[in-house]
């Protein structure tokens, strides 16, 4: 802090910014100085270009389980429809699709712990302010109804082939007789918790600080259960004769439909600059994707669903449409919480709206 | 509603909140940037005292600073920052207007500089500093009727740590129970408890929380503490090498979510955090809330008497987005300078209009199934 002769040799000062994309937003680079200015510009400064709030230390399993848990969800209000409407494929595909899906979710997320032995501590409270323990317990109860379900459904099927068999009333077969009982309330209990299951892991993107996931709250539930039966639907293209497909075909039409609409809707809300990391990098590439698959996967199960072949593919487009957007999304909230503009720049903007609009009693600088 | 509204948001008090009985005075740090000299003392005595894994010994490229962020093995940051006579002619010109601001103004003129006249006036700027010829002509309003010539340059130099925020959105979104709220309204981790699902790290608006890297699990090539993940956009290509430390297995709590405690442990004894202890300037003071942000006020206004506009206060009104913060700071410039959000918010805030809007999400999915199934069998 001392001046010194050698001052005079001091390199030019860097001008020092946040990054090098604010040419990009349409400011220019020079630094602001003419202070007469009434509405100062909303200049965005940082610590060397670090990010503020932290990214979610998650990895691509986490991601894995926002897919997985969409075709749970979808399949399970699949294999539903397909009791109650008498579509036995679609509800043995369901059932399966349901549970595996289910367990291998939660595998995932188990594996993303930092200290996966200690999984079970998600069953030690109920916390309804973490969306994390709310979805843990959605988990449980929709994989213990999906469970039983698929336990009847399986019981049945051996009960059946031995009964066809050997004829006799097996333990296999009394088995199968109690387990008939339980499977009207296992199939609608799966059926009630498929939607929570679905929905919630958009809440839980959204309750953090992560900028474009926390901002996108109001539309991006919709984009996931869309997101989840298109996935499960595809699934069921691939699975299911094409005699029974036909529920599948129009879930994946209106579903597809629904999700255009909230994705377009989301970008919308969130304005340029918090829309940015959807449209951007790996994310935006993922996205795109998405969006050609699950529109391609969706005409072709409604115009050629009822041809094996073009129903498999179709069903497989959307399934990677599904696992696209959902990676999608999880990339773009990675990069809106590196990137420090994410997070100053809207945080400035409401704060001078707030500003502008007199409320100056609820901002975390004061003078004094 | 009521209920919610009153736990998630707007002023309160945590620790009866919490169901506390014995109920202390909150206590919180007021830390004092302008008179911090960035000696990481307190960096140091947090380590000693709280068996803290050392986190990156080489300077960064950029700065004095070693470490980058508070992090999962940094639960006191030293920030610094060199700035030119132009970027500090901004910042008091920012600290004017947030003293404009719908508030009776504290510098009317009047009184002559008091140019080197008091203590507060060297720790800030040493009088050789500040040369009146240093002002540019063209630097817009130039120095008020009362302020002090703006100097070349400065080092900004501040000691960050956890907030203990009133609504603290790292413990709300806790699944184990893991985080919970002392009975002196400071927020600390269970290490025992917690299972590192890492959903505290993305929830805190301040960037504060991080599990630890180490030899178990995935950690060992997660990314470091708020240093950006290669390939970030617009970050510099520094990468802190991995903390040596952090390999020899003699790291306790790896794959756990770490912050500052507040150092419970002390609270406990009625001893004082260690890196306030350990302060030589008293830059990090302690103690009663109340006390802290009432220090704080007090030392703004009187900076700003000096002469030093660009003085400002963070964190010391309950109003603001995370209900007020245990920690408090005097700032010399715009928070984001020192990494700091300039408009942080609990996001649980909006949890009652998400469960809502997932509610309905739900209901919606129900409608496209059923929708599915109505129609033409084939
Ligand atoms: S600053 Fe972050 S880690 Fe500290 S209490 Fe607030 S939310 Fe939690
Ligand atoms: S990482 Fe640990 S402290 Fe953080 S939310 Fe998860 S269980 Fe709680």
């Amino acid at each position: 802090m001392t001046v010194n002769p050698f001052d005079a040799d001091r390199p030019p000062e860097r001008v020092r910014r946040g990054n090098g994309e604010r040419k990009r937003n349409g400011q220019n680079g020079a630094r602001r100085r003419d202070e007469s200015l009434m509405v100062p510009d909303v200049s965005f400064d940082s610590y060397y270009g670090r990010h503020i709030v932290k990214p979610a230390p998650w990895e691509k399993e986490i991601a894995a389980y926002l897919f997985l848990g969409g075709v749970a969800g979808g399949s399970a209000l699949l294999a539903a429809g397909g009791r109650a409407l008498g579509y036995p494929a679609l509800q043995r595909v369901g059932r399966v699709a349901a549970m595996g899906a289910a367990a291998l979710g939660g595998a995932a997320l188990a594996k993303d712990l930092g200290k996966p032995s200690r999984a079970l501590n998600m069953m030690r409270t109920v916390k309804l302010t973490s969306p994390m323990s709310v979805g843990s317990w959605i988990l449980t109860a929709f994989s213990g109804f999906s469970g039983l379900a698929l336990a009847s459904e399986v019981a049945t099927a051996i009960a059946g082939r031995s009964d066809g068999g050997t004829g006799g009333g097996s333990a296999v077969a009394r088995v199968a007789r109690v387990l008939d009982l339980v499977d009207g309330p296992a199939t609608v209990g799966s059926a009630l918790f498929a939607p929570p299951l679905a929905a919630y892991t958009a809440v839980l993107l959204a309750d953090t600080a992560t900028p474009t996931w926390h901002e996108s709250y109001r539309e991006l539930p919709f984009v996931f259960v869309s997101s989840a039966n298109l996935a499960a639907a595809g699934l069921a293209l691939v699975a299911v004769p094409t005699a029974q497909n036909g529920p599948a075909r129009r879930l994946a039409a209106v579903s597809a439909v629904t999700e255009t609409l909230a994705f377009e809707r989301m970008q919308d809300k969130l304005g340029p600059t918090l829309s940015e990391p959807l449209r951007t990098g790996k994310a935006g590439r993922l996205l795109r994707a998405s969006k050609a698959l699950t529109i391609g996967g969706a005409v072709g199960s409604v115009v050629l669903g009822r041809n094996r072949v073009a129903a498999a593919l179709s069903g497989l487009a959307l399934m990677a449409g599904s696992a696209c957007l959902r990676f999608g999304v999880f990339e773009a909230g990675t990069a809106s919480a590196i990137d420090p503009k994410y997070t100053v720049e809207p945080q400035r903007e409401r704060l001078e709206r707030r500003r502008a609009a007199g409320v100056v009693d609820d901002s975390i600088t004061t003078a004094r | 509603m009521g209920f919610w509204r009153n736990q998630l948001s707007g002023p309160t008090d945590p620790a009866a909140d919490a169901a506390w009985d014995r109920h202390e005075p909150r206590k919180g740090f007021f830390t004092d940037t302008s008179i911090c000299i960035g000696c990481k003392a307190c960096e140091v005595a947090c380590k000693e005292w709280n068996h803290v894994p050392e986190d990156g010994l080489d300077l960064l490229s950029q700065s004095y600073d070693n470490t980058g962020a508070l992090g999962a093995s940094t639960w006191r940051h030293v920030a610094f920052v060199e700035q030119s006579s132009e970027r500090i002619e901004q910042a008091r010109e920012s600290g004017r207007r947030l003293v404009q601001l719908g508030m009776p103004s504290v510098r009317t003129g009047g009184e002559p500089a008091l140019a080197g006249g008091s203590t507060a006036t060297a720790t800030l700027a040493p009088p050789g500093d500040v040369r009146p010829g240093d002002v540019r002509p063209g630097a817009g309003a130039g120095p008020g009727p009362t302020d002090q010539a703006v100097p070349d340059l400065r080092w900004l130099m501040a000691s960050d740590v956890c907030k203990h925020c009133t609504h603290a959105a790292c413990l709300d979104v806790c699944p184990t129970g893991s985080l919970f709220r002392t009975e002196f309204g400071t927020v600390v981790v269970q290490d025992d408890v917690c299972n590192g699902c890492g959903y505290c790290v993305a929830a805190c608006p301040f960037g504060v929380i991080e599990r630890r890297r180490g030899d178990e699990g995935h950690e060992k090539t997660g990314q470091s503490h708020g240093i950006s993940i290669a390939g970030a956009p617009g970050t510099g290509s520094h990468q802190n090498p991995p903390s040596y430390a952090a390999s020899n297995g003699e790291v306790k709590n790896v794959g756990i979510a770490q912050k500052c405690t507040l150092c419970y442990d002390r609270l406990g004894a009625g001893q004082t955090p260690a890196c306030a202890q350990a302060c030589p300037t008293t830059s990090i003071k302690f103690g009663d809330l109340d006390e802290m942000r009432a220090t704080a006020r007090a030392r703004v206004a009187e900076l700003h008497e000096l002469g030093y506009p660009e003085a400002r206060l963070y964190g010391v009104d309950d109003h603001d987005g995370v209900g007020g913060t245990g920690s408090t700071f005097l700032l010399l410039d715009e928070p984001e300078v020192y990494g700091l959000p300039p408009d942080p918010r609990v996001t649980t805030a909006d949890l009652p209009d998400m469960f809502r809007k997932a509610g309905y999400a739900g209901l919606t999915m129900l409608g496209l199934a059923a929708a599915a199934f109505v129609g033409r069998r084939r």
